[in-house]
């Protein structure tokens, strides 16, 4: 796990988006033991109680749940899990079409263009 | 109880009051970040919490004692400038340091000197400036303590090792332990600080967390810092 951060937007906000992602790409599976939170922050190199207020929105969420004295785990619930992917995607379309609006391409035309980018199968 | 607690703390050198009324307290398990510009008085705060200097009033406690010969046994402190003996070799510092600390890990000392490429057969004064300050940090952060100080542990160093000294503080401090960074290299060091201490001429300006402050001012620590200490 690799994460860049900007120094710009708080720390933990950046470390749930970015846990987010894992989460609902499948990197980190359904159901799965977390680290620690000690060995996550190493790993991502923050500070562990960054982390841990990750961690906190996360479960507040309800991607992660904590079982006493066994640790965090991915949650088991698909539904959820794919309720979030598609709010990941709609806020990366929506980004995407205001940027290519940006450029002057209208809905239709951006969609066109990405018809013609992707190779129609 | 507070790690370190500073009540009505002022330091005058004859007429000159470099510390005025400083109130703060510092809690157990953070890094925080000891924000100012140059001679803003970081430095003389830092000594009087070693016990290096003496306050001309007001009161700090360490783990509700007064500082003193306990109070340097639980803070291992990183100064500015060296004070080592620089006709010694790095093997004969950290034998001292040996002999000095009880809480003196040799093994994590001669293992991060390792990751870091340095010789510890060689003398300190045949080593540059860069590299007698990464033998400092290691010794510093080498010691089991509960209380890390560090000044300006950045200042010498290129930003490529910058970043292993980052992860050396954040792997290297027990849980429970708090460390004290003061620094003007802001951008460097933000992402690792719980909390943001801003000093200016003498005084506390604010206090708080730094995803807190990110939020409420809408910008890195650095912008923020910049913006509000503009010449």
């Amino acid at each position: 796990m690799k994460f860049e951060f900007d120094n710009n937007i708080p720390i933990y906000i950046q470390l749930v988006e970015q846990l987010k992602i894992y989460i609902v790409s499948g990197k980190i599976k359904l159901g799965e033991r977390l680290l620690s939170v000690r060995d996550l922050a190493l790993q991502t190199k923050v500070n562990p109680n960054t982390m841990q207020k990750a961690l906190m929105e996360l479960e507040a969420l309800g991607l992660i749940y904590t079982e006493r004295t066994n640790g965090k785990f991915v949650t088991n619930d698909q539904k959820l899990i794919d309720k979030y992917r598609k709010e990941c995607a709609d806020e990366l379309s929506n980004k995407y079409f205001i940027s290519m609006e940006s450029l002057g391409f209208d809905k239709i035309e951006v969609m066109e263009y990405l018809k013609n980018l992707g190779g129609d199968k | 109880m507070e790690l370190v607690k500073c009540t009505d703390v002022n330091k005058k050198f004859g007429k000159k009051h470099v510390l005025k009324n400083v109130n703060l307290t510092i809690p157990r398990g953070k890094i925080v970040g000891l924000l100012g510009k140059n001679g803003t008085g970081k430095s003389t705060l830092i000594k009087l919490i070693n016990d290096m200097l003496t306050p001309t009033s007001g009161e700090i406690l360490i783990n509700g004692e007064h500082v003193g010969v306990e109070s340097k046994k639980i803070i291992s402190y990183l100064p500015e400038r060296t004070y080592l003996d620089k006709t010694n070799t790095v093997d004969k510092v950290i034998e001292y340091f040996e002999d000095f600390y009880e809480n003196f890990d040799s093994v994590k000392a001669r293992k991060l000197l390792k990751d870091l490429e340095l010789d510890t057969k060689q003398k300190l004064a045949k080593m540059s400036k860069g590299m007698q300050e990464k033998v400092q940090l290691v010794l510093a952060m080498s010691r089991k303590a509960d209380l890390y100080i560090l000044d300006e542990p950045l200042g010498g160093v290129d930003p490529a090792t910058r970043d292993y000294i980052l992860d050396t503080i954040l792997t290297n401090f027990n849980e429970g332990a708090s460390v004290v960074i003061s620094t003007h290299l802001i951008a460097d060091i933000e992402r690792i600080l719980d909390e943001v201490i801003f000093i200016d001429k003498g005084e506390i300006i604010l206090q708080s967390n730094s995803d807190e402050l990110r939020k409420k001012e809408n910008g890195s620590i650095d912008e923020i810092f910049r913006r509000m200490f503009k010449c």
